[in-house]
């Protein structure tokens, strides 16, 4: 059975159609990549898989129940964990209270077991050494990692993330790929929007473009790249 | 060195505040009694207001209500005060349900409003209880005090008169709410649900997004602060004696003095309201002379902590000196590294 799936989802912004009519399945462990240019409707997607935002039309499905109405907070205990484009730290709180909330709330880890869990994550994220600094301090780049490891930290067996590896160094981001193959290789399944295609591509098992709120193709990453329409949206974003 | 002095102090200070009704005068005790209600209205205020964000003005909703209740439990039914405060405290907390879904629709400068407009509905509704004397209030039955468990004993070992035992017993009892007040926030804002607290507070949207349901920890604390405001009322007018809507559910004197003392001690903070009601006595007996003019100096003070000191006079201490005796920091554990092959 799937464990994410949308139904001719559809949602607007006024008269913007910012989802029209998406739908698709994802694979329990599965890795599916979303590109398409700015605007395309990427985040609100996500927005939608979580909760954060209600659709107009169509249905989500967690493990082939019909969540459509479930609050965020039920279906990160579910399953989901997201990372937003634009951090959103707990900036009062230190780096490993951040993921402290994340694991003992969605991640439903309590006492040491949690501390421990979260410091294992600080770890792999490279942000081991500012674990007790505030996160309101952080740099943007050390808020995207937060990013990520707070969204781990909810356990997910589905994570959504969206654009962590805009301006990382080349050394960043081969770490970055390492990171996010390991949490692929625990089986965990993965929507990750990303402009860095060569990053995403080497993650991903299929690829979505998303352009007006539309899906315009979905596939093999090769497949995907080497259709013409693709390279003509993206002609002029990545050579 | 301070950090092993510091609760040696506290204790000292707890042991001399125990021991006041043996060593000073009736009047003393009483001002105390009345300082330490105005704390124990506070470190709910606070946890409300400055935890959950939730800025109520209508807490004087659960003072009367306490106060009436355990008034009711005396009168009407012949219970010990003491039994009473205990009812008057539960019912403030069966009220704060159906105020909480009224008030919980509304956000911000609303919430506020609401508040202030649900306790005044309860107010007038009040006023029409006839058994309770209605809008001139009623007085508790002569001897109560003389009958209440412990006065007897409290009055032989004291040595002084039955009212000196019995505002003995109620400032005890008083003072011993403050420091149950003050252990549970901190265990409780320790706890999973004040973590929680403490993320909704930082961002609301991305504490959702980890799992964390604001409604369900907002409700808990206004639930868990009307019961232990309900207490605090009904106790407070033990000491009183006598009864009125208007000074029940006085704006003034149950929320407006202890958003001022929370405001200039640190709202926010564990210890601010400790601060701030420290400050508001200092200021009463210095400025007594001058009548309500410390009322003046008290407002005066409040907006400039409020202009330069966002988290009040103990938010400018540790922020200078670093001393935070009640941390509510969660520290990583100590891991025994494993040496990681990866
Ligand atoms: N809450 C909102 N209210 C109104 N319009 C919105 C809202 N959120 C997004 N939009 C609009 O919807 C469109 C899609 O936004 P979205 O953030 O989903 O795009 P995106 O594909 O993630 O873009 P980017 O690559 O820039 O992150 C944009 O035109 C945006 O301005
Ligand atoms: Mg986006």
């Amino acid at each position: 059975m799937s464990i994410l799936s949308l139904r001719s989802v559809s949602k607007s912004f006024g008269a913007l159609k910012v989802t029209d009519d998406v739908s698709f399945d994802l694979q329990p462990g599965e890795a599916l990549g979303i590109i398409g240019p700015n605007g395309a409707g990427k985040s609100t997607l996500f927005n939608l898989i979580t909760g954060n935002i209600a659709p107009d039309q169509g249905q989500v499905f967690l493990d082939g129940r019909d969540v459509t109405r479930t609050p965020p907070m039920q279906r990160v205990v579910a399953g989901v964990g997201r990372s937003f484009q634009i951090p959103q730290p707990f900036g009062d709180l230190t780096v490993y209270e951040n993921l402290l909330v994340a694991a003992r709330f969605g991640g439903g880890l309590g006492g040491r077991e949690a501390g421990v869990f979260c410091m294992d994550i600080l770890d792999r994220t490279g942000l081991g050494p500012v674990a007790e600094k505030k996160a309101g301090g952080l740099s943007l780049l050390q808020r995207k990692r937060l990013e990520l490891a707070r969204a781990m930290a909810t356990r997910p067996r589905v994570i959504l993330l969206d654009e962590i590896a805009g301006g990382l160094t080349d050394g960043e981001c081969v770490e970055l790929v390492a990171t996010i193959r390991a949490i692929h290789a625990e089986g965990t399944a993965i929507v990750w929007i990303e402009h860095v295609l060569h990053a995403l591509n080497s993650v991903v098992e299929r690829l979505m473009v998303l352009n007006f709120g539309r899906m315009l193709m979905i596939g093999a990453p090769d497949e995907v790249m080497a259709s013409a329409q693709v390279r003509e949206i993206y002609l002029g974003i990545e050579a | 060195m301070s950090r092993s002095l510091s609760p040696l102090i506290a204790l000292f200070a707890l042991a001399v505040l125990y021991a006041l009704p043996a060593i000073a005068p009736r009047a003393m005790v009483q001002d105390l009694f009345g300082i330490l209600t105005l704390l124990v209205l506070a470190m709910n205020w606070n946890l409300l207001a400055g935890f959950a964000g939730l800025v109520s003005v209508g807490q004087q909703a659960f003072v009367g209500i306490g106060a009436y209740a355990m008034f009711a439990a005396i009168i009407l039914m012949g219970l010990d005060p003491l039994v009473g405060v205990v009812i008057g405290g539960i019912a403030a907390a069966v009220f704060a349900v159906p105020m909480a879904f009224f008030a919980f629709r509304l956000n911000g400068a609303y919430f506020a409003i609401g508040t202030w407009v649900v306790a005044d509905i309860a107010r007038l509704a009040i006023s029409q209880w006839k058994a309770l004397g209605g809008g001139t209030g009623t007085s508790l039955p002569k001897g109560t005090a003389k009958e209440m468990a412990f006065v007897d004993g409290i009055k032989e070992m004291l040595d002084v008169s039955t009212a000196a035992a019995a505002d003995a017993l109620t400032y005890w009892l008083m003072l011993s709410l403050a420091v149950a007040m003050l252990v549970a926030s901190y265990i409780f804002l320790r706890s999973r649900m004040g973590l929680g607290l403490q993320a909704i507070r930082d961002n609301e949207n991305a504490a959702r997004s980890v799992g964390v349901d604001p409604l369900k920890l907002k409700a808990a604390v206004f639930l868990l602060t009307a019961f232990a405001t309900g207490l605090c009322g009904a106790l407070a007018f033990i000491q009183i004696t006598r009864v009125t809507p208007d000074a029940a559910f006085s704006v003034i004197d149950w929320t407006a003095f202890v958003i001022f003392i929370t405001v200039i001690g640190g709202i926010g903070t564990l210890p601010g309201p400790i601060v701030g009601v420290v400050v508001f006595y200092a200021l009463q007996r210095a400025l007594a002379d001058y009548g309500t003019i410390y009322l003046i100096v008290l407002g005066c003070l409040g907006i400039a902590v409020m202009l330069f000191a966002r988290r009040g006079l103990w938010g400018l201490f540790t922020d200078r000196t670093g001393i935070d005796p009640l941390p509510l920091r969660h520290r990583p554990p100590r891991v025994a590294k494993p040496s990681h092959s990866a």
